[in-house]
């Protein structure tokens, strides 16, 4: 049976608790929010005093920001407030220095609130549940948590736009969330943003057969979406190993590259139109479906990749290329990184026109996967190799495509590229293959502790950034370099024992600093959220990042689309 | 020793099936074919005992339309010596392949059949059993594991059946069919597609085996299962009851 790599997170909510035990750091903004709130919502009945007041100025004193969970900010605090730490929400964060403070323009939820959305959404899309908001409250990773204390589940545009229109008014902070399977922080809250889920508005609003143009609401999950079109006879131009979680609108939102990004381009490329609700509940009718349309400025682009900082994204219209017959794929051995590389080259030239995937990993990632993914094992004789790569070659004919990619790969072997490689037979070979490659992030997750850096950069130095991090980590943490070589962009993984300022410090800002040096990119595909909001002058000029401010201040003035995240703290605040 | 294979080409495992609009059987057309999966179960098997020096030669056997050489070739890249290939069109029925590889024992003399307990496109399960019936030849079906011992010539076949397993001692020739639990088959790697190239695939038709072609069944209609209704949650053990009663029908 065809393994489908599914992130949901279910398989880790054994551990989810204790994850968060050990990681949570805290300074006197969060626990202020929390404080209120608990003051508002407590459940249990209890009333818990609103703290600030008698512990701003010591907590301000003793705010550390580090991520080492200070045991000796915690304890004393915590057995001074006994039974009334009950609602307290611990967050860490994922840059070094990252100092954040809960923007006081910002109101906090009253019951009034409540009321007005469930008057709009109903009692049954406004959820306070403890249980589930602890779930939306925390990424994939786990290793961003906020206190939001409330989870609104629009169904329609309409409600998006009552919703937001709201909030502005009240200047209530919302974050929105897909299948929160995005890797820098972007879809959890930071404090107490209302979370605005888009998975209750799943529906497909239309298919036409002829163009290929599919039309769906945001919050269809990608897989939903690949399995319709498999029996309509199409494909998504994008995959990825979230699938199984993630929504088309938080693809767009991150302008998600994926593993067919070199085949299919873009989404820049492949949405043709897109619905969005801007912060004072405008709804935006960008919804073409036209390949060539070139009146004004293209305001779609601004929605595909701004994390839902600009607006919320609420249907998408996206060209969708036919599902073509014949699709083989081939896992391989290379000796060393220049090896992999001229595959690469090679490739492009030789199966140019077929080519619909060309990734690599190297032998850390492997291990991971074969030592903490089930039923996951090596297709290769034993033999220690340094490097693999995943070729996928995609088209309308079966024996032309395999003749053409076994002959392009014995040639690689003969010269030496190559060191040894299984061509999958049938289905479930392939898939075992891409289970290899699409479990990277999830044997990284179940390894420990992570940093993670996604990064464009050029092909040929690419991989010494990786071999520069063992060298100045040395015992300290595991180094793991894979990605989409086809597309330059290198997933840089350093697996840890625990988080540590240590370890931090010395990857930060290193790997921001290598890659500028190189022009590359600090973030190809994930985004900036909030782990790299403030990093994003490494990658963008002064006077471009300032334009990006204006055109946050035009669409959004009161900022309360999802804040603190992407543009650097310090010109988004007020 | 010699040792025969049979491998079929069936649409992959993975592929969704769908039924050709006329309803005159499966839609193939445009649909990755593969080896059925209890063949390559059939053939790893032999390999691991030309491996362990128990056999000399793996012949893998493939009948049907030209397409089948695909399927002969995976055969030889995951490591068989030889291939046969018999072209048919039209339907093939498990007595036909029966009678095939009949004719076929008569010309390449195995001590040891090996296929599949059945193909994953019509279940029939029958084939393997014709064979031995028309050999005369012991069968061990539905294998779970396979010893041979060559001074003897025997072949311990356990198999799993209710409730256990069941060992059985055939003489060799026989005829063994694999079920799933038996290994798990190895991939086609590089060097070995690459020397598959150089390896020979006989054809025969099956005229020239003596073999006639027909079937005394006739495929009347290729229907798709009903499709199952979604579930609906009951609001009370009552009402429980009374559609089990009522529209089920089971109590
Ligand atoms: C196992 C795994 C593999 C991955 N592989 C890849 C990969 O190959 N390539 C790649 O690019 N990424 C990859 N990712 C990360 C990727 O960014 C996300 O998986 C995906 O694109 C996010 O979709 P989501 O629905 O989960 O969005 P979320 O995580 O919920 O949100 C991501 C961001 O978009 C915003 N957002 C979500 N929905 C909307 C909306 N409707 N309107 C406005 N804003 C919205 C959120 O506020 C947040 O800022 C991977 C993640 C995992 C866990």
């Amino acid at each position: 049976m065809m393994e489908k790599c599914r992130a949901t997170r279910r398989l880790f909510s054994h551990s989810f608790k204790s994850l968060f035990n050990h990681r949570s750091v805290s300074d006197h903004s969060t626990l202020r929010s929390a404080s209120v709130f608990t003051h508002h919502f407590s459940d249990n009945g209890q009333r818990c005093i609103p703290l600030f007041q008698l512990q701003k100025s010591d907590l301000l004193a003793r705010a550390s920001f580090s991520r080492d969970y200070k045991q000796t900010f915690w304890p004393p605090l915590g057995r001074g407030l006994g039974g009334m730490m009950c609602a307290l929400q611990f967050r860490s964060f994922g840059s070094a220095g990252t100092k954040i403070q809960r923007n006081p323009s910002f109101a906090t939820l009253n019951s009034d609130d409540v009321t007005y959305f469930k008057g709009v959404l109903g009692e049954k899309n406004v959820v306070q549940d403890e249980d589930r908001l602890e779930f939306v409250n925390a990424d994939w990773m786990h290793k961003y948590k906020g206190s939001s204390r409330l989870l609104l589940l629009p169904t329609t545009t309409d409600q998006v736009s009552q919703i937001l229109k709201y909030c502005n008014s009240r200047h209530l902070a919302v974050v929105p969330q897909g299948g929160n399977t995005g890797l820098v922080g972007g879809s959890v809250p930071v404090f107490d943003e209302v979370i605005i889920s888009m998975s209750s508005m799943n529906n497909i609003v239309d298919f036409d057969k002829v163009s290929g143009m599919l039309v769906c609401e945001a919050g269809c999950i990608l897989e939903n979406l690949i399995s319709f079109l498999d029996n309509q006879g199409f494909i998504m131009p994008l995959d990825l190993g979230a699938k199984g979680s993630c929504q088309i609108g938080g693809n767009v939102s991150t302008n998600a590259g994926g593993l067919r990004l070199i085949r299919h381009g873009s989404l820049h490329g492949n949405v043709l139109g897109l619905e969005a609700v801007l912060a004072n509940g405008n709804v935006l009718d960008m919804l073409g479906t036209l390949r060539k349309d070139n009146t004004g400025y293209d305001l779609k682009h601004l929605f595909i990749g701004s994390e839902g900082s600009l607006g919320i994204v609420t249907k998408v219209s996206i060209l969708t290329p036919p599902k073509l017959s014949s699709v083989n794929i081939a896992f391989i051995a290379c000796k060393d990184y220049l090896s992999c590389q001229r595959l690469l080259l090679e490739a492009k030239r030789k199966l140019g026109e077929i080519l619909s995937a060309f990734e690599f990993w190297d032998s850390e990632a492997m291990d991971l996967v074969l030592n903490h993914l089930e039923g996951v094992r090596n297709p290769l004789p034993p033999s220690v190799h340094n490097f693999y790569v995943l070729i996928e070659t995609t088209s309308s004919d079966e024996s032309y495509d395999k003749e053409k990619l076994e002959a392009f790969l014995l040639r690689s072997m003969e010269s030496g590229l190559i060191s040894d490689g299984v061509l999958a037979q049938d289905i479930n070979q392939a898939s075992s293959f891409w289970r290899i490659r699409e479990g990277i992030p999830e044997a990284l997750m179940r390894a420990g502790p992570i940093y993670k850096y996604d990064l464009s950069l050029p092909v040929e130095n690419m991989y010494n950034l990786v071999e520069e991090m063992r060298v100045r980590l040395a015992q300290k943490a595991k180094v793991v370099g894979y990605g989409h070589l086809g597309d330059g962009n290198l997933h840089l993984n350093i697996s840890a024992p625990q988080y540590d300022d240590m370890i931090l410090a010395q990857v930060e800002p290193y790997v921001y600093e290598w890659t500028s040096k190189h022009r590359g990119s600090i973030s190809a595909e994930h985004g900036l959220g909030l782990m790299k909001a403030n990093e994003i002058f490494y990658s963008k000029s002064h006077e471009t990042v300032q334009v990006m401010a204006s055109i946050k201040k035009l669409l959004d003035p009161n900022g309360i689309l999802n804040p603190y995240k992407v543009l650097p703290h310090s010109l988004s605040t007020h | 020793m010699k040792v025969l294979v049979a491998v079929k080409r069936v649409v992959d495992y993975a592929v969704k099936i769908r039924v050709k609009p006329d309803k005159s059987g499966v839609e193939t057309q445009n649909v990755k074919m593969s080896m059925n999966p209890f063949c390559e179960i059939a053939l790893e098997e032999a390999l691991r005992i030309k491996e362990a020096g128990l056999a000399s030669e793996v012949v893998a056997v493939s009948m049907g339309s030209a397409q089948c050489v695909d399927t002969l070739r995976t055969g030889l890249a995951m490591g068989a010596d030889r291939g046969i290939h018999v072209e048919a069109t039209g339907a093939l029925y498990p007595l036909t392949v029966a009678k095939v590889l009949k004719a076929l024992v008569e010309v390449e003399k195995p001590r040891l059949i090996i296929m599949g307990k059945q193909a994953i496109d019509d279940d029939c399960n029958q084939t393997g059993q014709m064979v031995a019936g028309l050999l005369g030849w012991p069968q061990g079906t539905f294998a779970s594991k396979v010893l041979l011992d060559r001074e003897k010539q025997l072949a311990t076949v356990e198999r799993e059946v209710d409730g256990g397993l069941e060992t059985l001692c055939l003489d060799l020739p026989a005829v063994i069919t694999t079920d799933l639990r038996l290994n798990q088959p190895r991939y086609a790697t590089l060097p070995n597609i690459m020397k598959a190239k150089s390896k020979v695939i006989k054809k025969y038709t099956p005229q020239e085996l003596n073999v006639e072609i027909k079937s005394d069944l006739e495929v009347i209609e290729v229907t798709e299962p009903p499709k199952r209704k979604a579930g609906v949650i009951v609001s009370s053990v009552d009402e429980l009851i009374d559609k089990l009663k009522n529209e089920a029908h089971v109590i």
